[in-house]
């Protein structure tokens, strides 16, 4: 679409970040040479080679495991909670100083618009160092007693690397425990800069450890007889697994799987704002969000207005180089998604549904999909059931708030959920009957680190941010 | 939303589509009252999302030019003298003297008795003499006295008139009656265009806006306007935006186009190019022209000849190089 005033490309630059040609793991304060293969990580937005990453073996493990043991019993459970915080507090300023790096770092390597990285996920992630940082020396009134369970294994996803990473390491070492985590494969290399930033703030070696790898070190990790808490976010199927390669065992698990939003519009609301909050909702981050608003309910009154008013918005959307300012929409973060995504996508068109993708020229090499919205879909498509992680919407519609509740809670996802409506009584109404963990009200995916995060059913269980997030870490009361 | 057409007879409706949503007050409340409602947290962040797109080199040359052609170059003092409207009216069609390819400005803006000074300088030269009209900025005054205020500044040669609405009627939800007076004045304007000025300071809720969007522009406003600029807060970027989301829902409905005009509190070019941003993205391309958005400002104008300039010799001049007014 030619327009008249066609923004002249406005990249951020990358020479602010050194990323090496390869790194290795870090293990008890230093960077060490794994004992096992090494893997690739890409640019998603142009197939390059960023660097070589150290696979770490079982042994590597191990040897993770044993140093945060260390950590744990020769220095960290011993401090006290206000020299703690200290180093937690550094942390969070040494992030917040090198925000742009971490941000830039993060685009490239994961593929999300340098507007989201810089204005999101880096104050998001400094916020909640800042947060559990003030936690660390008044446990005694969180509910849960003072008492850290140990070292904590913690395995994140590639949609939110560092935010992830800050969720599980933020609270853990407030609490007096130490960790082994391991970032997701395709998104390492912020939170090998991260550890860099635990030397930089003279955090005690063993502390913190990172071992980069993929399913095979995950599952050493979790498996791990020496830890005491797992932590994980990611999918349904790896999340169940992991329930099982832990039951019986004394070790405390959460766990943040999958989730199918409801985003459910009332004839009443504001609809500028809901059209707003439905693209924020779905394509936010590629739509690599796990509780994404990727099914919109939508009251059949109006189901025509917010279509129209909500292509027309999405037709506005910038898709391209992660990097530049002007950039909505960056890039699938790998080839396997975007197989995945686009998998999905055609069956929800052989189903029956109508499928309307925003016009947008994408770039040629890389991973892309445009922004892709399904009408027409009922609760029996695989495209309303099925998390496709994706920039792709599936609509439904609906007559009465119960008939919403219906379908909402008809999934086997619980994570989130979204009301938009101007009644303040409806939106509490609807906030007691869906059964999801988070409820938005005239606003989605929306983060503090004040405010609990979590699933029902096969979302997973236990609840990250807050104090809430704070259970998950402390042995509790009676202890 | 969308009223029915009627075949009766219109009461001043320049839209027959709107007949019967302004027969009498409590259609057209109940029409205004319709309108999908604002949330004003999603219509700030929105705003501020807009605010931070980043407009460089061609981009911004093309914004910065496009901004100068859509100034309303405005003196509202009591101070005013013939000597200023006319310094300011040569300024507003040589705005910068040292170099011939900056374009002139949409306007100048300034009080009706000023309007004759304002047209012997400003001749033919494509430049529109706009002024303020109905006992402005406060709009007190009873509704002859408006309409004589309005007729003479026509009169005089004024090619727009920028007009208040009695925001006490509109706050008193005696809407009809704010419709009956811009209808009157649209009809006192003759050939000039008018327009419709909110004082969103006063009106302070964004569904306000709205309702006075609809409003002004079911009532024949060729243009709605923020603020008188003599009430804090004047324009700024989230009303904009209710307003520009209006005139684009306006033309869903009727086919036709209303234009836009912040007025008061924009003073750099950053402001300025946020503005643009946000008319192109939320009302679209069409809207980026002097005919369908203006700035009302003053202090703009030197801010955008020293971006400018310093686009063209990649050095910043001071603020001594450009004329105070």
């Amino acid at each position: 679409m030619s327009n008249i005033f066609e923004y002249a490309p406005a990249p951020e630059s990358r020479a602010i970040v050194d990323i090496k040609p390869s790194y290795g793991l870090f293990i008890d304060g230093e960077f060490v040479d794994g004992t096992g293969k090494a893997f690739k990580t890409v640019n998603p937005a142009t197939e390059e080679v960023l660097a070589e990453v150290a696979e770490a073996s079982d042994a590597d493990v191990d040897a993770a495991v044993k140093a945060a043991r260390r950590a744990y019993t020769r220095v960290w459970s011993r401090m006290s909670g206000s020299e703690r915080a200290k180093y937690l507090y550094r942390i969070a300023r040494i992030i917040q100083e090198r925000g742009r790096e971490l941000a830039v770092l993060e685009s490239i390597d994961n593929g999300k618009p340098i507007k989201e990285s810089r204005d999101v996920d880096i104050p998001v992630v400094a916020a909640h160092f800042f947060y559990y940082a003030g936690w660390a020396d008044k446990l005694k009134y969180s509910g849960f007693g003072e008492t850290p369970l140990g070292v904590a294994g913690q395995v994140i996803p590639w949609n939110f690397p560092l935010l992830m990473l800050a969720w599980k390491i933020a609270p853990a070492l407030a609490c007096g425990n130490t960790v082994v985590l391991k970032p997701a494969e395709t998104t390492p290399l912020t939170a090998l800069l991260f550890a860099e930033i635990c030397q930089q703030a003279d955090l005690p070696p063993g502390v913190v450890n990172i071992v980069t790898g993929a399913g095979d070190t995950g599952r050493a990790i979790v498996s791990h007889p020496d830890v005491d808490k797992v932590a994980f976010t990611g999918s349904t199927d790896v999340g169940k697994a992991i329930a099982r390669a832990v039951a019986g065992t004394n070790k405390k698990v959460t766990l943040e799987l999958g989730g199918k939003a409801a985003n459910i519009v009332f004839d009443d609301a504001p609809l500028d704002q809901a059209v707003e909050g439905i693209v924020n909702g779905i394509f936010f981050n590629q739509g690599h969000v796990c509780c994404a608003g990727s099914r919109l309910l939508v009251q059949e009154s109006v189901a025509d207005e917010v279509m129209e008013r909500l292509k027309r918005r999405m037709a506005t959307l910038r898709v391209g180089d992660p990097l530049d300012k002007n950039t909505d929409v960056g890039a699938i973060n790998s080839a396997e998604q975007l197989a995945k995504i686009r998998e999905l996508s055609d069956i929800g068109e052989a189903e029956g549904a109508e499928r309307w993708s925003a016009p947008c020229d994408l770039p040629a090499n890389g991973y892309w999909f445009a922004p892709t919205v399904f009408t027409g879909v009922s609760q029996a498509h695989r495209i309303a059931r099925e998390e496709i992680f994706g920039p792709v919407l599936s609509v439904l519609t609906f007559r009465t708030p119960s008939e919403a509740i219906e379908k909402a809670n008809n999934t086997p996802f619980g994570l989130s959920a979204g009301v938009w409506t101007d009644k303040g009584s409806r939106i509490l109404s609807m906030a007691n009957r869906l059964r999801a963990g988070v409820v938005w009200a005239n606003t989605f995916n929306k983060f503090d680190p004040t405010s609990p995060f979590g699933g029902y059913k096969e979302s997973g269980y236990g609840r990250e941010g807050g104090r809430h997030g704070l259970e998950g870490y402390l042995k509790g009361e009676d202890s | 939303m969308t009223p029915t057409p009627s075949s009766t007879a219109s009461t001043g409706s320049t839209h027959a589509l709107f007949d019967d949503v302004v027969r009498s007050d409590s259609s057209l409340r109940r029409f205004l009252h319709g309108l999908p409602g604002v949330d004003q947290v999603g219509c700030e962040a929105r705003a501020a999302g807009l605010g931070t797109r980043s407009i460089k080199t061609t981009a911004k040359a093309f914004a910065i030019d496009l901004a100068i052609r859509m100034v309303d170059l405005t003196t509202l003092e009591g101070q005013d003298t013939h000597g200023k409207v006319r310094a300011l009216a040569s300024k507003a069609m040589r705005p910068d003297p040292a170099d011939p390819s900056c374009p002139a400005t949409a306007a100048v803006c300034v009080y009706p008795d000023m309007v004759a000074t304002a047209k012997q300088t400003l001749g033919t030269s494509g430049v529109n003499v706009a002024a303020v009209a109905t006992a402005f900025p406060s709009g007190r005054a009873a509704m002859d006295i408006k309409l004589a205020d309005t007729r003479d500044a026509v009169e005089a040669g004024a090619d727009e008139i920028d007009m208040v609405i009695d925001r006490g009627a509109f706050l008193s939800g005696r809407y009809l009656d704010v419709f009956e007076e811009i209808a009157q004045v649209k009809e006192a304007c003759g050939d000039a265009h008018l327009k419709v000025i909110f004082e969103t300071g006063e009106l302070q809720t964004y569904d306000n806006v709205r309702r006075a969007s609809w409003l002004a522009m079911m009532a024949g406003g060729h243009f709605i306007k923020t603020s008188t600029g003599k009430v804090q807060p004047a324009a700024t970027l989230p009303v904009t935006l209710i307003m520009l989301e209006a005139v684009r829902d306006f033309r869903e409905q009727t086919g036709q186009m209303v234009g836009v005009k912040p007025a008061g509190g924009i003073k750099t070019t950053k402001d300025a190019i946020k503005y643009l941003v946000m008319v192109n993205e939320i009302a679209g391309p069409d809207w980026l022209d002097p005919d369908w958005f203006r700035f009302g400002a003053s202090t703009l104008l030197n801010d955008l000849l020293m971006q400018r300039t310093k686009m063209t010799t990649g050095r910043y001049s001071g603020p001594d190089y450009f004329t105070l007014d």
